[in-house]
């Protein structure tokens, strides 16, 4: 139990020089670290420190050698991930296999398993180290601090970390200070709305005195973004210490995380976290021998995307459908029970304490002129490198697509990047040198969003993503108001009319009128936003509708009423294979032989086939093709 | 309340119990009922109401309006598959397409046998390992058409 200031110091001192020590490899120890995050755990990192554990033990290592799981490393594609302190050397694609390798020639032998490194795929060179990676070079971890390094079941890492010299400091400072330092630091909301954290904190404890409340905003929902996953997951406590943090400022003693029922990972490291916290007197009454006192709480989502706009948020606690609330009031005024509550994103809190910890300035000075620190981006779709980056604002989309996502799989050509989720848009070639803010992307027709951010490739049809989106929405609209429940419903209709080949112009003109409407009428962010999919993509890529339309072709030859499956009879070498797969029977032996073939060719019955695709895939001598 | 053996009444009572000092505990008592049953029929809502004062049209209109929760009995094992952007683009339809085609059931349903659900599954954040199905909670990491068919038998398999 840390009961005071003085206490909590001497902790952390402790704590700080353990984790140095262990970076540091003193007194000839060696440290394994693996990722556990939900991507690495489901290519059985788990087994992998199991099987770590039981070699350490079969060759009584464990006195100079231990083993942890850390948080995510961002590096997705390229998990499972081992690190090995205090070389720092880094493995990658680590099977279960390949333990017993790491352990004799690593470990034991001190030389590095040169096949498990990461390869530079311009430079074929191998990579040592995580921080020459090119993935690792322009990123800048703020909100990410800690996932990576510390244990996130471990509050002693944390503290070892910086954790809670934030909230410390806090402590010391007049409330009013505390916001305006947030105030300064220049920090918006990271779950996409981008309003100052500090101007929202300043309207709730603007409210007189009494029951008021803190909520982090966990309801991570847009497609395709998985970075409050990640912060929960690698370093829950900073999230925590943010929220508390908050709570001293605005005057609140509860908090609640909402949280996603999908992340059962996340959930239980937080709950683990405040349950530590809450042993060391870092939760709970008189927190270090102040008047203060705050209790962090969790709450699942169920399953409704909705829930992530604030009010609908607060509605889903109370244990009521949830659907949004018409502003004002706003939660500040009245919030959660009827009380001022603020309602911050994870990715925003997470940023809190490094801001009291390292000052204002230390987050002012990085980005643009409106939007200050860092983003971070979940990296998706087709892109060489996917995974979790957190850049300072002001990175162009070339930088994040080319120098830290590698560029396009396969020399395919780029065609656009989804940023802002469903209520995002398509941005082009054209738009790739903006610097990313949170005003630059709406001013192309985007938004930041919470950090989707989803590279598509000459493959992707652009109506199709629409449509996509749009049957997201209609889904997931609560049903509260007509321009959203009945209008999207609508725009999904003339969607998959445009996808069947069955539109007309007029459908096209209708649509994009439509669009406007619920842009205009709906009661939330997320009618407001439903049409921009739609929008977005007929700025950008209006010839490829007018294509559906009049043409009644799919350039990407994705849309299956609009493309069919050939066999080109002259690279046809008669192996079956194809006729074999096919479920519907669609495929039978021609009597035509290609010069230089022994075996006659064979075709696909166009009104038979399905266009699932199995052909084209089986086919080894890639003579089968969509048109 | 014919339908509900004195084990579940006594366990339903229990669970909510456990959120008496909550001041609005109904989504965590639904959460739990889910997770413990698999389902909440009407029979469980009405003693939910019983036990909490709520009317059993809110607690209906709560458990209609969330996708966790469900009327009917989900299978054994319940194959979600993510839809998220991300996966998409990579090829989940298909991948889902597959398992429907496999099981013979539409998203959302369930197989006869009560062996398993298929369910179309928002964004599970594992956008590294694209296309991710989760079964049981275990995902899956990019999976492909070709091998969905031993998933399935595996599970078959293991039950």
């Amino acid at each position: 139990m840390i009961k005071n200031f003085e206490e909590l110091a001497q902790l952390q001192a402790v704590c700080t020089a353990t984790m140095s020590d262990k970076f540091s490899g003193k007194g000839e120890k060696r440290a394994i670290v693996l990722c556990g995050g939900t991507g690495c755990l489901s290519s059985n990192s788990a087994e992998i420190k199991e099987k770590i554990d039981a070699l350490l033990v079969e060759k009584g290592l464990t006195e100079r050698v231990s083993c942890n799981i850390v948080g995510c490393f961002g590096f997705c594609s390229q998990g499972p991930f081992v690190k090995i302190y205090p070389e720092d050397t880094l493995y990658r694609l680590v099977k279960i296999e390949d333990v017993e390798e790491i352990i004799e020639k690593d470990i034991i032998g001190g030389e590095v398993v040169e096949r498990l490194l990461y390869v530079d795929p311009a430079t074929k060179e191998k990579v040592v180290k995580q921080d020459d990676i090119n993935f690792y070079k322009k990123q800048k971890r703020i909100a990410l601090h800690g996932c990576g390094v510390i244990n996130p079941e471990d509050i002693n890492e944390a503290l070892g970390a910086g954790a809670f010299a934030g909230l410390a400091k806090a402590l010391k400072m007049e409330r009013a200070d505390v916001i305006k330092e947030v105030l300064d630091s220049g920090l918006r909301g990271r779950g996409g709305g981008g309003f100052p954290t500090g101007r929202k904190w300043q309207f709730a404890f603007a409210q007189p005195d009494g029951e008021k409340y803190v909520v982090c905003n966990g309801d991570e929902g847009d497609p395709g973004a998985f970075m409050d996953r990640s912060i929960l997951e690698g370093n829950p406590l900073a999230v925590i210490e943010g929220m508390a943090i908050a709570g001293y400022a605005i005057g609140a003693q509860n908090g609640y995380f909402y949280v996603r029922a999908e992340y059962p990972i996340a959930v239980a490291r937080l709950q683990k976290a405040i349950d530590q916290a809450t042993e060391l007197g870092l939760l709970g009454d008189n927190i270090l021998g102040t008047d203060f006192s705050f209790r962090a709480h969790i709450r699942l989502g169920a399953g409704a995307f909705v829930c992530g706009e604030e009010t609908a948020l607060l509605n889903s606690i109370e244990g009521q459908r949830g659907m949004p609330r018409p502003r004002p009031p706003f939660p500040a005024v009245k919030g959660l029970w009827g009380c001022p509550t603020i309602v911050n994103n994870v990715e925003s809190l997470a940023c809190v304490p490094y801001i009291l910890r390292n000052g204002a300035e230390s987050i002012s000075c990085m980005g643009t002129e409106k939007s200050k620190g860092t983003k971070v981006f979940a990296l998706g779709g087709k892109v060489n490198n996917v995974g979790l980056v957190e850049v300072p604002m002001g990175t162009t989309l070339r930088e994040l697509i080319y120098d830290i996502g590698g560029g396009i799989p396969g020399g395919k050509k780029f065609k656009a990047i989804q940023t802002g989720g469903p209520s995002g848009g398509c941005l082009t070639e054209k738009d790739l040198d903006t610097p990313i803010d949170f005003d630059n992307l709406v001013a192309k027709g985007s938004m930041m969003g919470s950090g989707g951010a989803v590279v598509m490739d000459e493959d992707n049809c652009m109506v199709d993503v629409a449509k996509f989106y749009m049957e997201f929405t209609c889904d997931e609209s609560c049903g509260k108001c007509t321009p959203c429940r009945i209008g999207t419903k609508r725009l999904h209709e003339y969607l998959v009319k445009i996808c069947d080949g069955k539109a007309t112009m007029q459908d096209l003109e209708d649509m994009e009128a439509l669009a406007q409407s619920i842009q205009a009428g709906s009661l939330c962010a997320l009618g407001q936003t439903a049409a921009n999919p739609i929008l977005s993509t007929l700025k950008s890529f209006r010839d490829e509708y007018i294509a559906h339309v009049v043409d009644k072709k799919c350039p990407a030859k994705v849309c299956k009423n609009l493309m069919s499956y050939v066999i080109e009879k002259d690279n046809c070498w008669g192996c079956g294979l194809c006729a074999r797969q096919c479920p519907v029977d669609a495929i039978t032996v021609t009597d035509y032989t290609a010069p230089g073939k022994k075996k006659p060719a064979y075709s696909i019955d166009a009104n038979k086939c399905v266009k699932c695709g199995l052909c084209m895939s089986s086919c080894k001598f890639k003579a089968i093709v969509k048109k | 309340m014919a339908h509900l053996s004195e084990a579940a009444v006594a366990q339903i009572t229990a669970i909510c119990d456990r959120y008496a000092d909550e001041k609005t505990p109904l989504m965590m008592i639904l959460s739990d009922i889910q997770k413990e049953y698999g389902y909440i029929p009407l029979e469980v809502q009405e003693l939910v109401s019983k036990k909490t004062g709520i009317s059993v049209s809110e607690i209906y209109g709560v458990v209609t309006f969330y996708s966790f929760f469900s009327l009917k009995p989900k299978g054994k094992y319940v194959v979600g598959v993510c839809l998220g952007t991300a996966c998409y683009v990579k090829g989940a339809q298909q991948v889902i397409d597959k398992f429907s085609e496999l099981l013979g059931v539409a998203p959302g349903e369930t197989t006869e046998d009560g062996m398993f659900t298929l369910d179309a599954l928002r964004c599970i954040g594992a956008c590294g390992i694209a296309p991710a199905v989760s079964i049981n909670g275990k995902v899956y990491p990019k999976v492909e058409v070709s091998g969905i068919a031993k998933i399935i038998e595996d599970l078959r398999n293991q039950a």
